[in-house]
């Protein structure tokens, strides 16, 4: 078996009584793209949350290149390399475009905290660099100087999308990285996710469009009720039965 | 493109320092070119830039940044009384202190945010002032107030035997005498400094941390970023400004009483820095000065005062309009402080420097926009 980078083993997570994810096993190989699908109200961002720190398993654990994640703070989680881009887009609206972007890159640099309060922001001339280049490549290059509040919502998550990538990560969680954007953009983001894939970024991805999942994923886990029911190739999940079961009345896979 | 940038923030600074240090020439129009109030908008500046680093810069809205003012004032008199009147070594004790008092407040405060922190803040400002009124009486003097005495100790100047003689010694730094003129001159130098380690911390990666934890602290800790050490030292480092001030409050008067800790007191630099204009540099200096200079102007006007400016009018309408505007004057000028802050917030959120901009936009308005460059990339507020 290839190396496995990040392994949920056996996690559990109730609300209140409400089973949200039960028995969830579920292993992300390096280099590939895992791609988690499911009807609405399956547990997937619940998955995603406990993954990245933002909720603790009820029992159960996270583990991340032999380290455990459960119990870490948020910080911690993504000083390791795991760095999640959300669905509603998180960003830094009174910031520019530069900013958002250059403040991933000296995290990542400088570690969670540093009182550099001498040096100028403005003369970190290498992560600006490394910060224009990102932005250029997800086509906001003439933007950089803009306040990030006043991009669209498609803009706003591309601009998330590479300040993920600014870090370059180890593990990249994407929350449905094409909702809400046009079919170009779409498009445009699957080519860049693609070509991510090539350099060998470990991906976990959810996504509701399954022209996004069948463009990217190496391997796909089926969530439905907050239990994995099928997992699997493109291939083997569109063949298999309980799949369809799930999505019935819900939507046409 | 980076120089451009250095260059402005260089020019801004010597343009507010040599701003600061010929105020006693063009503050003369204005009738307040006296070292008293000087002083004070010098001493309040100060405070209010150090509030403005944690308010302006985090967000976080701090309701007892007087008990750091009142704990600087009183090291500086305790310097005072035991080591020596240079006022140099009373400055450095008052910004470690207040500096270590802040660590201990935020340090339990910071767990909090919004307004659940600016309650714990006032609740720690209030207790403090409590204390240095009742079990801290043997440090503070209690009602009274620490104040110098003949039979104090001043080591340090009895063992280069400077003797006091029958009268109390006035503060001094090597000789010259703090009171007056050289006294607001000690000010607007502390002041100077004050403005050009904020303008720093503002342009430095650190304070653009600060910065994003204002916009969205969730997504800093999802960035990798410890918030909690970010908040800490500016919490501190606001704490040390406030310090500096409380000690130069004793340097031009020395004495502390615990007044100088009542919640008014830290609701009155938030007023400052709102007013001028919070996260921006000048802003809080601004809006400090404005407040104290209408502190002293307004609060001077009497019935006399009034009575003879509105002698023109006829008898009847003269006892009016002395009854309506006196009620805005002397002890009243406090309703033209709430309507002054009413309207600045309703009509120019951002304070006078967002109605300087807006005036500024006045005037630039035709010119085209200039292209999106890497330097006004990065937010550059003066």
């Amino acid at each position: 078996m290839e190396n496995t980078v990040l392994h949920v083993a056996d996690v559990h997570k109730s609300f209140a009584g409400l089973h949200a994810l039960s028995d969830i096993d579920l292993s992300v190989r390096e280099g590939e793209t895992h791609a988690i699908i499911g009807p609405n109200g399956a547990g997937k961002s619940t998955l995603l949350n406990v993954c990245i720190g933002r909720l603790r398993p009820t029992s159960g654990q996270v583990v991340f290149d032999g380290q455990n994640l459960t119990g870490k703070q948020p910080h911690e989680i993504n000083q390791l390399g795991v760095v999640r881009v959300f669905q509603t887009p998180e960003i830094f609206p009174e910031l520019s475009l530069l900013e958002n972007v250059m403040i991933p890159v000296l995290a990542k640099r400088d570690g969670a905290f540093k009182l550099s309060w001498f040096r100028r922001f403005s003369g970190e001339n290498d992560a600006r660099v490394q910060a224009e280049d990102i932005l250029t490549d997800l086509g906001l290059g003439a933007l950089v100087g803009s306040e990030a509040g006043s991009l669209s919502r498609g803009d706003k998550r591309r601009l998330e999308l590479a300040m993920g990538l600014a870090q370059q990560p180890r593990l990249l969680l994407l929350d449905e990285p094409t909702a809400g954007m046009a079919r170009h953009d779409t498009n445009a983001t699957i080519d860049l996710l693609k070509r991510i894939k090539a350099q060998g970024m470990t991906k976990v991805i959810i996504e509701h469009d399954m022209h996004v999942v069948f463009s990217l994923a190496d391997r796909i886990s089926v969530l439905a009720g907050g239990r994995i029911i099928c997992q699997g190739t493109p291939e083997e999940v569109k063949a298999d039965p309980r799949v369809k079961e799930a999505y019935l009345g819900e939507e046409q896979v | 493109m980076k120089n451009t940038s250095a260059t402005s923030d260089w020019i801004l600074f010597i343009a507010f320092a040599a701003a600061v240090l010929t105020m006693p020439i063009w503050l003369a129009p204005f009738g307040a070119n006296y070292p008293d109030l000087m002083q004070k908008f010098a001493i309040f500046g100060v405070f209010a830039i150090g509030f403005n680093i944690l308010f302006g810069l985090t967000g976080y809205l701090s309701f007892g940044h007087a008990a750091f003012l009142g704990v600087g004032s009183y090291t500086a008199v305790w310097s005072f009384k035991l080591l020596t009147m240079n006022v140099l070594p009373a400055v450095v004790f008052s910004i470690v202190v207040a500096g270590a008092f802040a660590f201990l407040i935020g340090f339990i405060s910071l767990r909090r945010s919004g307004i659940y922190f600016s309650i714990l803040t006032l609740a720690f400002a209030q207790m403090s002032y409590n204390l240095a009124y009742s079990v801290l009486t043997p440090i503070t003097n209690g009602e009274t107030g620490l104040q110098l005495s003949l039979s104090d100790a001043r080591v340090l100047d009895a063992a280069v035997g400077v003797s006091t003689g029958r009268s109390l010694p006035s503060t001094s730094l090597f000789g010259i005498k703090m009171s007056g003129l050289p006294g607001f001159y000690f000010c607007a130098v502390a002041l100077i400094i004050g403005f050009f380690i904020a303008l720093r911390i503002t342009r430095s990666p650190f304070g653009t941390m600060l910065r994003g934890i204002k916009s969205n602290q969730t997504r800093m800790s999802y960035t990798g970023l410890n918030t909690r050490p970010y908040l800490i030292w500016a919490f501190v480092i606001s704490g040390m400004y406030a310090g500096l001030a409380g000690s130069l409050l004793a340097v031009t008067d020395p004495l502390a009483g615990a007044e100088r800790m009542q919640w008014t007191a830290s609701g009155e630099v938030v007023l400052m820095t709102i007013l001028g204009g919070a996260g921006t540099l000048l802003g809080p200096v601004l809006g400090a000065a404005l407040i104290k200079y209408f502190e002293n102007i307004f609060s001077a006007f009497n019935d006399v005062t009034l009575n003879q400016a509105f002698d023109a009018l006829p008898d009847g309408l003269q006892g009016f309009v002395v009854e309506l505007v006196s009620l805005f004057v002397g002890d009243g000028w406090h309703l033209t402080l709430g309507l002054l802050f009413m309207i600045t917030v309703i009509f120019l959120p951002g304070g006078i420097m967002e109605g300087m901009r807006r005036i500024g936009g006045l005037f630039t308005r035709k010119k085209p926009q200039p292209a999106s460059s890497t330097t006004s990339a990065v937010a550059d507020p003066s």
